[in-house]
């Protein structure tokens, strides 16, 4: 197809292209591009967590609106990303940034949210009652009790939300916006099939390098007793035939 | 592909008030879609056909694999790690991979939906038959049921929910998925939506494609759901 030629060169172009150091220092280079890509995807997980945690912990807490839970959850995976990217380009919010977090931090709730309602649902209503029975407050119960045990859940959450968040940055290139999939975009554009690798390469890179980056960062701050990461899935937990988590986070 | 190249230069200077924004532009025109029906209903094939092909495809290539991780735990490690890898790869990036190699053509789009399909079966998949009882198998065994026998009769319908999950799910995201084959010009009702984009931001198109890919993914959707209570008739008789 077009000037591309064979794999072989333009894979060759793509590593000359990313071993120019002008490529990435030069304004609006690989360096610009990655900094937009990252304060997109941070601000709309940010924005995210603040409206889901909050959300799900009322919700688990209160053991109400499971119902609303999955059909949001299973809802979204309906919805393309291309089709709320464009949507809110052509909004008032006009396309660029602004519309990209919108739409981004609109996927990132329902895996957060999710993760956040299982996380406090099931904390056992025994250990919920001792700890009362010791005298803890609802905030301690919450703070001590709750909290730690639901925090693997709720990491997972939002590690699924991040990785999507800024997988899903890329696509933004399609409509206009910022972001390493400008390369992609303009690759094929200009049907310089080595820039589009490059660009391919960093963003598979990126994303990759945010799951295993989160999946430490979880590890770390998770208390209790700690599974090294990576492990596989245990029997334990598949046992009982239950599908694995998936992008929108828990089966349900 | 003009589409790409219209405005990104803009960025974010959406102040800007331009001519056509003054125009009326609805969010929905019926008019629209019976003026094109035709269009839409050929990119409505596409996505449906591409659809079924990968999810097709890749349960093909998910049952075998999850059949071989499951019989030896060091096969299970790296068939699920790649799956890992290769579910975290961006859509735009993985079709931008394949693109080279098979070109601007409908392949290159479901040789990555199948991946990511793939992807979300095989961990159904293994999830499912290694939920199937260890005793039972062994009963099935001593009771003389060679291993084609063994799956056809004890392993398949007891994974069959988390089967069936896992067709759902990867349907469902495969629908979604369809879109950014606009890339390549083969993204099925996504292509309403980057046309009407390109079209001076026309709502009444991209809206009629988005709509459209949701309503698939739930019609979809549904059907799975009712295949699965007819192949799991006994589930029905255990409930009531």
């Amino acid at each position: 197809m077009g000037a591309g030629g064979p794999v072989v060169n333009d894979l060759q172009r793509a590593f000359q292209y990313l071993n120019d150091p002008f490529n990435w220092t030069r304004r609006g280079g690989i360096l610009d591009l990655l900094h937009d890509h990252l304060v997109v995807s941070a601000v709309a997980v940010l924005a995210a967590m603040v409206v889901a945690l909050p959300l799900g912990v009322v919700l688990g807490r209160a053991r109400r609106g499971s119902g609303a839970v999955v059909v949001l959850s299973n809802v979204s995976r309906a919805i393309p990303t291309l089709a709320l990217l464009t949507v809110f380009a052509v909004t008032p919010v006009g396309f660029g940034d602004r519309a990209t977090m919108i739409a981004l931090a609109v996927f990132a709730i329902p895996p957060i949210l999710t993760n956040t309602f299982v996380g406090f649902r099931g904390v056992d209503a025994d250990v919920r009652e001792a700890a009362r029975a010791m005298g803890m407050s609802g905030g301690q119960l919450l703070r001590r009790v709750e909290a730690p045990l639901a925090a693997p859940l709720v990491l997972t959450g939002i590690r699924t939300a991040a990785v999507q968040v800024v997988a899903t940055a890329t696509l933004a290139a399609l409509v206009g916006g910022s972001g390493l999939g400008r390369l992609i975009n303009l690759g094929f554009g200009q049907r310089d099939y080595g820039v589009m690798y490059a660009g391919a390469f960093l963003v598979a890179a990126l994303a990759l390098l945010t799951e295993l980056l989160l999946v430490v960062a979880s590890w770390a701050v998770t208390p209790g007793q700690r599974r090294l990461p990576f492990r596989p899935v245990t029997r334990a937990s598949v046992e009982r035939g239950q599908p694995e988590p998936t992008a929108s986070g828990v089966p349900l | 592909m003009a589409l790409l190249s219209v405005r990104p230069l803009l960025g974010a200077a959406s102040d800007v008030v331009l001519a056509v924004d003054e125009a009326p532009n609805p969010w929905f025109d019926p008019s629209y879609v019976s003026d094109n029906w035709d269009t839409i209903l050929g990119h409505l094939r596409e996505h449906v056909w591409l659809t079924v092909a990968a999810v097709a495809l890749g349960a093909l290539i998910a049952l075998p694999s999850a059949l071989l991780a499951r019989r030896s735990r060091w096969l299970a490690g790296p068939v699920l790690g790649l799956s890992t890898v290769v579910y975290t790869i961006p859509s735009l990036a993985m079709f931008a991979f394949i693109l080279p190699v098979t070109g601007l053509s409908a392949t290159t789009v479901l040789v990555g939906l199948t991946a990511y399909s793939l992807v979300i079966l095989v961990r159904n998949f293994l999830a499912g038959l290694r939920g199937v009882p260890d005793d039972v198998r062994e009963a099935a065994r001593g009771m003389g049921l060679g291993s084609l026998q063994l799956f056809l009769k004890v392993d398949l319908p007891l994974a069959l929910p988390a089967f069936m999950a896992g067709l759902r799910v990867a349907t469902v995201s495969t629908v979604a998925l369809v879109t950014v084959g606009v890339l390549v010009g083969h993204g099925g009702l996504g292509q309403l939506i980057t046309g009407g984009f390109a079209a001076n931001e026309y709502r009444a198109e991209i809206v009629t494609g988005a709509l459209g890919c949701v309503l698939l993914a739930l019609v979809a959707d549904l059907l799975l759901a009712g295949l699965e209570r007819v192949l799991t008739p006994w589930a029905r008789a255990g409930r009531s």
